[in-house]
């Protein structure tokens, strides 16, 4: 074996497990959504997990992937639809297979479309699921990522975000705030009086474990973003990745503490979400001690964030626009902060931060970047989510959002023995038509109090 | 004295329990129960079976009263569970024969009068 053939080979063993990780975030997303859900809608919940996974991954493979890496001009790619005849001349700086690269770029692609659903939970049509995801993956994500990583007009200025904090994160975020504007807040979540009321999510252990699964998963997220092993930089990377993650889950709990006197649970886990979406954008740029900032200062935010939307009447249960809104915005600018001369010389992107004797400019091109993907990104989720209200519907009624969307959407439960206990293994006792709920038709009542004369209210 | 037994939807609850608070009886007792009644059954379909199941799930809650308080506290609950589709629920009336305040050892019906004001902040 030549030396160029063992490189290859790890370079690529790197690149596919680091994608497997990140893969497995959808996992962490899942957890994170169930823990932060009620009960009655958990199963509704990893049900769009799996379709939004597997229509993101077609969808992106036959067009997406196209749009965002193919040669094309400063907008987007137009060439290598369904990974044919093009060079991706964009993802050249990496010798390994283009499959492997595929794989890596689409897993991120579903993360992306992942962060959207978390602020819609509880109360969204599924079908809604299934029109956005086709619109987000082959469209909105590949445009913003033609842009800052496929040689677009942000590439061409030199911006700076290594792994995604305005890619992935908050064109994600942007997507869900465009989301929950335009569906409303959950029954019973601001009162008349506009004042926030907690609905606590109905499993915490259940969230944390999202969360921690998602920390593992970005060990593979950034690192991994080096499309590479040889050279061995995805070490330094994976220890900024981590210390900005703990930082975040710090300034997360002091920020919270401060608040209320007490160490919120949730938001220490999604401290450790903002920390690592802040590092996301610097994490080969910055050295380890910014990294600690970066994370603090991106779990302070968060907090401050969760405050101030919920003071504003905006409803998102998981708290992904604090977390990878803010976490993506603060994230990004960070790098026209902390970016070191010798790392931005390295990546060969940019240049160095303010700190670092860089001046404001680095800082203008990354505020100019979130401008443009969130005004993008905003503009044309708000497009899609108002045509889905005006055919489809965008909301559940208001029966089926108080009852559940499981039962309701998807005709079973998540949890069923917490609505019908004891019912599970036994033979119904009456028979009845098919009917669906909650219908008031009063032929089968009949037949039913028959049978039941003595029993019930 | 006389216990208000109340079958009624869950969303139903908090403007009761806020209403029921402010014209002086906080004292209640909240239980998820499952039962049956005029309210058709739910689909359950899993993995291509199909089964109706007939209990749904409601809220009991139970209040015991003073004699002239019963009725104001039925129209609360008249008020706030109607939604006039089937499943409203329904409201049951009984007789107490003794109540016992724990604390005190206090008996009868000053055990549950009404308050003059709120006790404590809902």
């Amino acid at each position: 074996m030549s030396p160029e053939e063992l490189k290859l080979a790890i370079d690529t063993v790197w690149v596919i497990v680091a994608g497997c990780m990140v893969f497995l975030m959808q996992a962490g997303f899942a957890m994170l959504e169930v823990g932060f859900s009620r009960g009655k809608n958990v199963g509704a919940v990893v049900a769009k997990i799996l379709v939004n996974l597997s229509i993101g991954t077609i969808a992106f493979w036959a067009v997406g992937f196209a749009l965002a890496f193919g040669n094309g001009n400063k907008v987007l790619g137009t060439d290598g639809f369904f990974l044919h005849s093009s060079t991706f001349s964009s993802l050249s700086f990496s010798d390994v297979p283009l499959s492997a690269k595929f794989l890596f770029e689409v897993v991120f692609c579903t993360v992306s479309l992942a962060i959207v659903w978390g602020t819609m939970l509880d109360r969204t049509k599924f079908g809604v699921y299934i029109i956005f995801a086709i619109v987000f993956a082959a469209l909105i994500y590949p445009l913003v990522g033609h842009w800052i990583w496929g040689g677009g007009f942000l590439a061409q200025r030199g911006m700076q975000d290594f792994a995604g904090s305005t890619v992935v994160h908050l064109c994600g975020a942007t997507a869900a705030l465009a989301g929950t504007l335009m569906l409303g807040a959950r029954i019973g979540k601001f009162d008349s009086k506009g004042k926030a009321h907690p609905i606590p999510g109905h499993s915490m252990p259940l969230a944390v474990l999202g969360v921690l699964i998602l920390w593992f998963g970005w060990f593979g997220f950034n690192p991994g973003s080096t499309l590479g092993a040889v050279g061995a930089r995805f070490a330094d990377i994976a220890v900024t990745t981590n210390l900005a993650a703990s930082a975040g889950v710090l300034g997360a709990i002091i920020a919270g503490f401060a608040l209320q006197r007490t160490i919120d649970i949730g938001f220490a886990g999604n401290g450790a979400i903002a920390g690592l979406v802040a590092i996301t954008a610097p994490c080969a740029y910055v050295e380890d001690w910014a990294a600690c900032v970066i994370g603090l200062v991106a779990g302070v935010l968060m907090v401050l964030t969760v405050v101030a939307i919920d003071r504003i009447r905006v409803d998102d249960p998981i708290g992904a626009i604090a977390g990878h809104g803010m976490g993506g915005i603060w994230g990004t600018l960070s790098c026209g902060l902390f970016t070191t001369p010798a790392l931005a010389k390295l990546n060969g992107v940019g240049g160095a931060g303010l700190f670092y004797g860089g001046g404001l400019h680095q800082l203008g091109v990354q505020a100019f970047g979130i401008a443009c993907v969130a005004a993008f990104v905003f503009a044309s989720s708000t497009a899609v989510f108002y045509l889905c209200k005006k055919t489809v519907g965008l909301r559940v009624s208001a029966q089926q959002e108080l009852e559940g969307l499981d039962i309701h959407e998807h005709g079973m439960w998540g949890y069923p023995e917490q609505f019908l206990p004891g019912y599970g293994a036994t033979q119904p006792y009456v028979l009845a038509p098919n009917r669906r709920p909650p219908a008031t038709a009063t032929a089968p009542v009949t037949a039913f109090r028959a049978v039941t004369s003595e029993g019930g209210d | 004295m006389q216990k208000i037994e109340a079958y009624v939807r869950h969303e139903a609850l908090e403007a009761i329990r806020s209403e029921l608070y402010a014209i002086g009886l906080p004292s209640m007792s909240v239980s998820d129960v499952l039962g049956s009644g005029r309210q058709a059954g739910i689909v359950e379909h899993y993995r291509g079976a199909t089964e109706v199941l007939y209990l749904r799930p409601k809220l009991r809650l139970d209040l015991v009263v003073a004699d002239e308080d019963v009725e104001r506290a039925i129209e609360v609950i008249l008020t706030h569970a109607r939604s006039g589709e089937i499943g409203d629920g329904k409201v049951f009336v009984l007789p107490v024969l003794q109540a016992v305040r724990i604390r005190t050892g206090e008996r009868g019906e000053g055990v549950v009068a009404a308050h003059d004001e709120a006790a404590s902040p809902a």
